[in-house]
């Protein structure tokens, strides 16, 4: 048992700032959001009306939401699976213990500090058809030249690949930590048993390291869900014909252009139950640790 | 004999650890390899940018391009705004996690846990799943357009309070004791005593909270309407909208993009080794 200062009003008022601040700007509004969506705007958001559940069976009948919920999908799984996959490869190279390796790593964690608006702006130039360097690499090694932003598809490949490119800095800082802590035991008993690296990888390292793994997992996720805003704003507000229309995007619409403010709460609520849904996954999975970010 | 094969294994292991750095120094450059085309084309004038082939020279327009950027579309404006507002809610999120954590391992009281889980629950509330009555509730303090809006909002931090928790558990406990004995009260304790064994911890939350508060879009975009009370990353879109003639001009563009990234970057830099240390080496122990 750890001791402990007796004074008893001094804990309440060390704590008082965070919990009324948390109570009136995060609770308070997360509580609203609920009932607002039960409601639709009148006249540019001047009335309301209650409607019930009337809100959630618009989106979910809604071509556009449907198509807002798929287009999310593929970016999320793209920036997972791509995201991941290399993030570990590169991790796994930086991880010997050589000379310089912090020097390295550096030079491998720093974009952590773009920003998603800066990858837009960056990712928009080299995408460029004329002043982008991109597409002389595509014509030079495959007699190329795609219309990246005005094709949907490609559209898409390329908001998904900036954003993945953006968060390589975050995985390969956790994968770095968490390579750093395995038993060093294990991997030496299975080099002594003649194991080559490929299998010592797949065999040893690789379900060792999986619960940094499925917390990268979720964290990109979440990323996927909330943090391409400033990226698709810069790169393609949302288009080319919705093509990029990510659920994101789409409340921001919603809300801030058509003031439709009741259906927009009904699309944070979705969104609620997915973040709450994947931290409780994530909880029960690996435990103590929590996801950490900005708030 | 035995001298030739340790030769070999040396040999290879030599070979070994030269692809290694040159897998690295690859990897890096790829990596960095769109900020550096960034860079190099913000110094080049609109005839080397649109050139083809294109060119990977440094060119001469680096001071018009930046200090257009700098100056006729606001940036410095713009950075100095962020600045002030990531500064303050870094130090206002420090010290009241501080504060908060510090009432949670050396004070017994009721509900301490469900507080503490009450603050921790905060996670899962993101600004989009609270953005419409947010903007309601901020707009009602009379807040709207305001930096009051940027700062207050964010200063309750549960990462913060999370990470100085577990940091502060990780201490002995025998130094409250001490510090009792000595007559030293719970104020003095965590400023001459906690703080500075905690400058790791400081260092990692400093860098999280920077980072995010300078790279904010959606919260600002909405809640600030004059373009001189704005924050930069907002400031950026006006770089690469078309400007007056319809063409973009790349090269202010990519200037303000590269003015845009250097503070986080800065900060970054500096704390990286409290970074790696306080935050992700330093958990799950």
């Amino acid at each position: 048992m750890r001791s402990k200062f007796p004074n008893k009003p001094l804990p309440y008022i060390l704590l008082f700032p965070t919990l009324a601040l948390c109570a009136i700007f995060l609770y308070y509004p997360v509580i609203q959001t609920f009932r607002l969506s039960t409601y639709r705007a009148i006249l540019m958001g001047l009335h309301r009306k209650y409607i019930g559940f009337e809100n959630y069976i618009r989106l979910f009948t809604s071509r556009e939401y449907i198509h807002s919920l798929t287009i999310t999908f593929i970016f999320a799984v793209g920036v997972v699976v791509l995201g991941l996959s290399i993030s570990l490869a590169i991790a796994l190279l930086a991880n010997h213990k050589i000379r310089g390796a912090r020097f390295y790593r550096l030079l491998l964690i720093w974009p952590y500090a773009l920003s998603p608006a800066v990858a837009g702006s960056i990712w928009l130039f080299l995408l460029n058809p004329t002043a982008g360097v991109v597409n002389y690499f595509m014509k030079a090694l495959f007699g190329i030249s795609p219309d990246w932003l005005t094709s949907g598809q490609l559209a898409l490949l390329a908001v998904t690949v900036a954003a993945m490119w953006k968060n390589l800095g975050y995985n390969i800082v956790f994968f770095l930590a968490g390579l750093q802590n395995l038993p060093g035991e294990i991997l030496e008993a299975a080099k002594v048993d003649g194991a080559g690296p490929w299998t010592t990888f797949w065999r040893v390292t690789f379900p060792l390291l999986s619960p940094t793994t499925f917390f990268l997992l979720i964290m990109n996720l979440i990323y996927a869900f909330f943090g391409g805003f400033g990226l698709i704003m810069v790169m393609t507000e949302g288009g080319p014909n919705k093509a990029t229309n990510l659920l994101i995007f789409n409340l921001y619409q919603d809300a801030f252009r058509f003031h439709k403010w009741g259906l927009a709460a009904a699309q944070s609520v979705i969104l609620f139950i997915m973040v709450v849904a994947l931290t409780l996954i994530q909880f029960r999975t690996t435990g103590r640790r929590v996801h950490y970010g900005g708030q | 004999m035995a001298a030739s094969k340790r030769s070999t294994y040396w040999y290879r292991k030599r070979l070994s650890f030269g692809f290694i750095h040159f897998g690295l120094i690859v990897t890096a450059f790829l990596i960095s390899s769109p900020v550096l085309f960034a860079l190099i084309k913000s110094t080049q004038t609109t005839t080397q940018i649109f050139s083809y082939p294109p060119t990977f020279a440094i060119g001469p327009a680096a001071p018009e391009n930046y200090s257009i950027a700098w100056r006729d579309y606001h940036l410095g404006k713009l950075m100095f705004n962020t600045f002030v507002i990531a500064g303050a809610v870094t130090v206002g999120k420090t010290l009241m996690s501080l504060l908060a954590a510090l009432a949670l391992v050396y004070f017994d009281f009721p509900f301490k846990n469900l507080l503490f889980i009450f603050v921790l629950i905060t996670l899962m509330m993101p600004i989009p799943v609270r953005i419409v009555p947010l903007f309601d509730l901020v707009r009602s303090f009379g807040w709207g357009n305001t930096h009051w809006a940027l700062v207050i909002p964010f200063l309750a931090s549960a990462t913060g309070v999370f990470l100085f928790r577990q940091h502060f558990m990780s201490i002995p406990g025998s130094l409250v004791d001490a510090a009792r004995v000595d007559g030293v009260g719970p104020m003095r304790f965590l400023w001459q005593i906690l703080v500075p064994m905690s400058m790791n911890t400081v260092g990692a939350l400093a860098v999280i909270q920077f980072v995010y508060i300078w790279n904010q879009y959606l919260w600002p975009l909405i809640i600030i309407a004059s373009n001189e009370k704005q924050m930069i990353q907002i400031g950026l879109k006006m770089l690469t909208g078309a400007g007056p003639e319809g063409m973009l001009n790349w090269g202010v563009a990519m200037a303000g993009t590269i003015i845009t990234m250097l503070p986080p970057l800065i900060v970054f830099l500096l704390l990286q080794e409290q970074f790696m240390r306080g935050f992700a080496l330093a958990e799950e122990k």
